[in-house]
């Protein structure tokens, strides 16, 4: 049989699907134990053990300065800051998105704006957010907003304007109003696609909260491994990478399956990632 | 009295002419069937027809009234596809013509008048054949379905002209033959005007009370897109009025069964044998 026509079983894809995990994990066992062999001092490729020594101290030993475990609180920081800043980003979408797809005026208006806007790197702006808004929370979760805003706005008009013509059209003669097109037509149809947006939005998002983590703040999972850096604790910063990329995936798989449920519709026909 | 009138309907997009001295007299309850080659003009004077596309000059009048320079409820449509709500079910949105109606800013009824709404849409759903499938988003029906699911929701507002885009160019011709007589049936029940765009000749000789031909008049081999189109052949036809078999057919619920015991494919079929 062809290469092309041969598909694996359940069991199967999974152990494929586990093998360059564990290829990862085993090439770094193997060069961790090299290096400590020659040097057990070594803070470059810390053993597996002393990573797990390292996390159980972050995760369930109070900090001596503080009393709080910092691995939760800093998880916690993040995720707040996170989910506000897409929060915000998700509500501009909603309206901006609906008015660019939905009203030829309000294309006219708002598109070239926001196709400007989303060309503005913003690491460029968070200076600017930083002497308007203080080193507080605010800024860090501007920047958030700010940096995922104009990519899921754009993602949501062109969203609406995938909507076939011909549906609209129809709504019209069944005697819609523009309104009633706007509520009962194109919102219903936008809720999967804002889901969509959002987690293409995340993506950008986590890089845009560890960079102003890093450069101010007092807790968070970006401060953290920028903090432990000057100690080259390669301990904790290579499992807060692990524990940021495994939050990113969980929330990503959540969505997925929120949209799943929620808008079956939506999944009917066609396969999606 | 002439029910709708075209004068010298002209349509260009930019400099090239699609359509030129499109002149028309319609008389109500006529089912007017469209052909053409591809690119005629006769889906751009449907739509100007629909009021999505307005004409570059000429006027047309249902009634001795211009017609609304956008769709509106007074004329359905149904087109190839796209045309039904992939978020609704078959009763939600056969459901959507009364909601729009009885509810301007919500779009949904509640209690009795939802009640009543859903009545109506499931005295639809039994016409057109869907009862069974009345929970069933449109992904998840036949071509044919879809289709059937399309024409009655357009009816629900009883439109006094309903445009049809090959409606029914994507469907495998069983389907066809079963969609050509539930449209017959519901244009003899409703008496209203019909225009049907086809690519089926056959098809178009067969349902019309008049069919007419786009083409070019003017031909230009040097430059093909100096001239537009416009109507070359008026004809008028028998159409399905006095069809003997009236009423006769019944919708099955499957296409794929409906062949045997139906009086109207039966003779369909035989017409094909024929030389």
């Amino acid at each position: 049989m062809r290469l092309i026509n041969r598909y694996p079983s359940r069991a199967m894809r999974a152990a494929l699907g586990a093998l360059p995990f564990a290829g990862l994990l085993g090439a770094y066992a193997v060069a961790s134990a090299i290096r400590l062999a020659e040097n057990p001092r070594d803070k470059l490729l810390p053993s597996l053990s002393a990573m797990g020594q390292a996390m159980y101290q972050m995760g369930f030993v109070p900090d001596r300065r503080t009393g709080d475990l910092l691995l939760w609180s800093d998880t916690f920081a993040s995720l707040e800051r996170l989910a506000i800043g897409i929060a915000i980003a998700a509500s501009l979408a909603i309206v901006f998105g609906a008015i660019i797809g939905i009203l030829p005026i309000g294309r006219a208006l708002f598109s070239p704006f926001v196709a400007a806007f989303s060309l503005i790197p913003p690491i460029t702006i968070l200076p600017i957010l930083f002497i308007v808004l203080g080193l507080g929370e605010a800024a860090k979760i501007g920047l958030v907003a700010i940096g995922t805003a104009p990519l899921m706005i754009r993602s949501l008009a062109q969203g609406v304007l995938d909507i076939p013509r011909e549906e609209i059209v129809k709504a019209e003669t069944l005697g819609a109003s523009t309104w009633q097109i706007a509520t009962r037509v194109v919102f219903p149809q936008l809720w999967p696609k804002l889901i969509t947006a959002i987690r293409l939005g995340l993506v950008p998002a986590w890089i845009f909260l560890i960079s102003a983590e890093a450069i101010a703040a007092t807790e968070g999972l970006g401060y953290r491994i920028f903090l432990v850096r000057r100690y080259l604790a390669m301990d904790v910063i290579l499992p807060y990478v692990v524990w940021i990329t495994l939050l990113a995936y969980l929330i990503d798989r959540l969505l997925a399956g929120m949209s799943r449920r929620l808008f079956a519709w939506a999944h009917l026909s066609g396969e999606a990632l | 009295m002439t029910f709708l009138t075209a004068q010298r309907i002209g349509v260009s997009y930019g400099d090239v002419p699609i359509l030129e001295r499109v002149d028309l007299r319609v008389e109500e309850g006529a089912l007017v069937t469209i052909v053409g080659a591809s690119g005629c003009g006769k889906s751009t004077f449907l739509r100007i027809l629909l009021g999505q596309e307005r004409a570059t000059s000429g006027t047309i009048a249902i009634n001795g009234v211009p017609i609304a320079a956008e769709p509106d409820a007074g004329r359905g449509i149904v087109f190839q596809r796209y045309s039904v709500f992939p978020h609704l079910t078959v009763l939600g949105n056969l459901m959507l013509p009364a909601e729009f109606e009885g509810s301007r800013v919500l779009g949904r009824l509640f209690g009795r008048r939802r009640r009543a709404a859903r009545e109506a849409a499931e005295a639809m759903m039994d016409k057109i054949g869907l009862d069974h499938a009345r929970d069933r988003y449109p992904a998840q029906l036949s071509g044919g379905m879809q289709q059937r699911l399309a024409i009655g929701q357009a009816l629900l507002k009883r439109p006094r002209v309903l445009l049809l885009d090959e409606p029914f160019g994507a469907l495998d011709p069983g389907t066809r033959r079963d969609m050509q007589a539930m449209l017959i049936d519901l244009w003899r029940e409703t008496g209203m005007t019909v225009f049907m765009v086809t690519h089926d000749i056959q098809e178009a000789f067969h349902l019309g009370t008049r069919l007419l031909v786009f083409d070019k008049i003017r031909h230009d081999p040097q430059f093909p897109a100096a001239y537009g189109a416009t109507i070359t052949y008026d004809i008028p036809l028998r159409g399905q009025h006095m069809s003997p078999d009236a009423g006769a057919f019944r919708l099955d619920a499957e296409p794929a069964v409906t062949n045997a015991g139906n009086p109207f494919l039966s003779r369909a079929t035989s017409e094909e044998t024929q030389p």
